[in-house]
């Protein structure tokens, strides 16, 4: 049945979750999904600039809804109401350049590829990651962690030395350090609030969120945010053991609360299947040989996924650049559990290998939909369409999401495709 | 039975990093000349390049070799005199390279600027967020033969056709060649921007090079 042949809109909104749900699942549907997915497109089309959508929270809910009531696709994803430039700045948050903050107004936050741990400290970081964390990690990340490292260490302290401690507490520089933390906190108190609000008044209209939480890779955790991406390369052979053994314990602190975290996001949003959005960056074809992907790479990706399925998540992953080399591999997981979008990987090809076991998702060019016309925009999604989208599990999306700076008419083409011709 | 030299070779191609430290200084000792050593890991350097373009080597090869290289660099460079640093290399052409305006990505620029000049190629690297005027200075400057654009956002696709746009307007585009590269850069934003060629990875940049000034690969 045809959205407009809908008038309830809670109807509505079980209609499109059940066909991104079942899409997801691999059972056919009655057409392919769209899920609306951006950095700052809508600030784009509503004129404003992206600085304003990252630190405007109200501002950053009505373009988004605009976006969505123009598009009208099967649901979005909340993440695109991108509204942390509040939490940034009250952190002082130092791996991250965002709009108006090290990056021009109307430029996408971009992170920052710098070593943040030595590989001297990969022992302090494996005997006790939280005292690491407090100490060292998070003070050069954030400044407003800066005082922490005056914390007590609880696990040091007992009987009256325990009593002693609690000196940490009056240390000014700790007491200033809580006070930007608590700012920070009440900052992403409101983001996370308004994207409650936001997806309430969204699922009124109709429109479900598609919700859950996030995860990282433990490679590129290491490689992103305590190695750098040169750091973590020459340790696979400098520091081979220590890196394994750091994927190993980083698999575990990646995934705690995740499972809970997704399910009550959800929850909320009234979807009974939880998404966990795994961005993927350093695994791709190029980057590292095959036998490097499943040395440092996949198995503690493969366990994360396997965990989350376990606990019944669906994690989407998106596979960044080309990773033709990988698709045989990572089709060792559970059937029916998993999405995976692939942003350059030709999805024809990932078809063939992994039809059976996961959803697919992508991957129309960024080229195309910032530069092409709509009509070359609407044949590559039929194109996409009607072979990738044969018998179901298929998702159709940017290659990774809406950029930017896509002209309106091309995102109107690629979401009217799945109407057009995706049944 | 092989030699030190070979051995020194080998040990450099195969990431052996204490080995090639330990015959470095070997070397140093027994007097043999900074050029003839340096000599020996761009031998090294060319099967490094060969293997990663055979696709035995990858992204972690390239910057462990890069940075035993480094090392080595550190321990022979004081030994040398003025009139020996910078000679006993040809320079095949000059190649401009630099991340376009907005965007602050660098890996795959720095990798292809390696590669480039493990290939005999003079590279002025301009880092990243190069504005369209810093590289109008910089190529009235330094005269490239050729000129690369790398970027890895979307935003990339403008910044390069802008700075492709000032080259027309100054009147020096037919100067030289330009190359665009990074994530999304394919043959659809090669004819929005009007660049010569692109690449998806650095022995296509090198390839590129090779090609337009002649160097037979």
């Amino acid at each position: 049945m045809s959205r407009a042949g809908i008038a309830d809109p809670e109807a509505l909104a079980q209609e499109r979750i059940k066909r991104i749900n079942d899409t997801q699942a691999l059972i056919e549907t009655d057409r392919v999904p769209f899920i609306y997915s951006t950095r700052f497109w809508a600030a784009k089309m509503a004129g404003v600039t992206f600085e304003q959508q990252m630190y405007d929270l109200e501002l950053a809910a009505r373009i988004t809804e605009q976006a969505l009531d123009l598009l009208q696709p099967d649901g979005y994803s909340p993440f695109s109401l991108q509204t942390w430039g509040p939490t940034l700045e009250a952190l002082d948050f130092r791996p991250m350049k965002w709009p108006g903050h090290g990056c021009d107004p109307n430029v996408s936050f971009q992170y920052l590829d710098k070593e943040y741990m030595s590989a001297k400290e990969y022992d302090e970081f494996l005997d006790d990651p939280t005292r690491f964390n407090l100490t060292k990690y998070l003070p050069r990340i954030a400044g407003a962690f800066e005082g922490i490292e005056h914390m007590p260490d609880f696990a040091s302290a007992s009987e009256f030395r325990f009593l002693a401690a609690m000196r940490g507490f009056a240390n000014p520089e700790f007491r200033k350090s809580m006070q930007a933390l608590m700012e920070a906190g009440e900052k992403a108190e409101a983001a996370i609030m308004l994207s409650g609000r936001f997806t309430a008044r969204m699922r009124a209209k109709g429109m479900p969120a598609i919700a859950g939480g996030f995860c990282k890779s433990p490679f590129d955790h290491i490689a992103d945010f305590l190695r750098g991406s040169k750091g973590a390369m020459l340790d696979m052979f400098r520091n081979r053991d220590k890196l394994l053994e750091s994927i190993d314990k980083s698999q575990i602190l990646l995934t705690r609360g995740v499972v809970a975290e997704a399910k009550a996001s959800a929850e909320r949003t009234g979807n009974p299947v939880a998404n966990v959005f795994i961005p993927l960056h350093w695994g791709l074809d190029g980057f590292m040989s095959p036998d490097q992907f499943k040395t440092f790479y996949w198995p503690g990706l493969r366990k994360t996924l396997i965990e989350l399925i376990e606990a019944g998540v669906t994690p989407t992953v998106l596979w960044e650049g080309n990773c033709t080399s990988r698709l045989e591999l990572i089709g060792d997981i559970p059937k029916g559990k998993a999405v995976y979008a692939f942003e350059q990987t030709d999805l024809a090809r990932a078809k063939a290998v992994l039809g059976g076991v996961v959803c697919l998702r992508g991957n129309v060019p960024a080229s195309l939909l910032v530069t092409a016309g709509a009509a070359e925009v609407e044949e590559y999604c039929k194109n996409l369409i009607q072979t990738v989208g044969k018998g179901g599990g298929f998702i159709l999306d940017g290659s990774a999401s809406i950029p930017d700076e896509s002209p309106v008419e091309n995102v109107v083409a690629m979401v009217e495709s799945v109407r057009r011709y995706g049944n | 039975m092989t030699t030190l030299k070979e051995d020194y070779v080998a040990s450099i191609a195969d990431m052996d990093e204490d080995k090639a430290l330990e015959i470095t200084q070997q070397l140093i000792d027994a007097g043999e000349a900074p050029m003839e050593i340096l000599g020996l890991c761009r031998s090294a350097m060319e099967i490094v390049g060969q293997r990663f373009e055979q696709e035995e080597y990858f992204l972690p090869e390239l910057m462990m070799a890069g940075d035993i290289l480094e090392q080595i660099g550190a321990l022979v460079r004081p030994l040398m005199d003025a009139n020996s640093e910078g000679s006993g290399q040809t320079v095949h052409g000059t190649v401009l390279i630099g991340t376009v305006h907005g965007d602050l990505h660098d890996i795959g620029k720095n990798i292809v600027t390696f590669m480039l000049e493990l290939n005999g190629f003079k590279v002025i690297d301009l880092g990243i967020d190069v504005s369209t005027k810093a590289f109008l200075d910089a190529i009235a400057a330094n005269k490239p033969d050729i000129v690369g654009l790398s970027g890895f956002l979307t935003l990339a696709f403008d910044a390069m056709k802008e700075t492709l746009d000032a080259f027309d307007d100054a009147g020096i585009r037919n100067n030289f060649k330009v190359m665009i590269g990074g994530g999304q850069v394919d043959d659809q934003i090669l004819k929005f921007t009007g660049a010569d060629a692109f690449g998806i990875n650095a022995m296509e940049a090198v390839n590129l090079c090779r090609k337009w000034t002649g160097v037979a690969a």
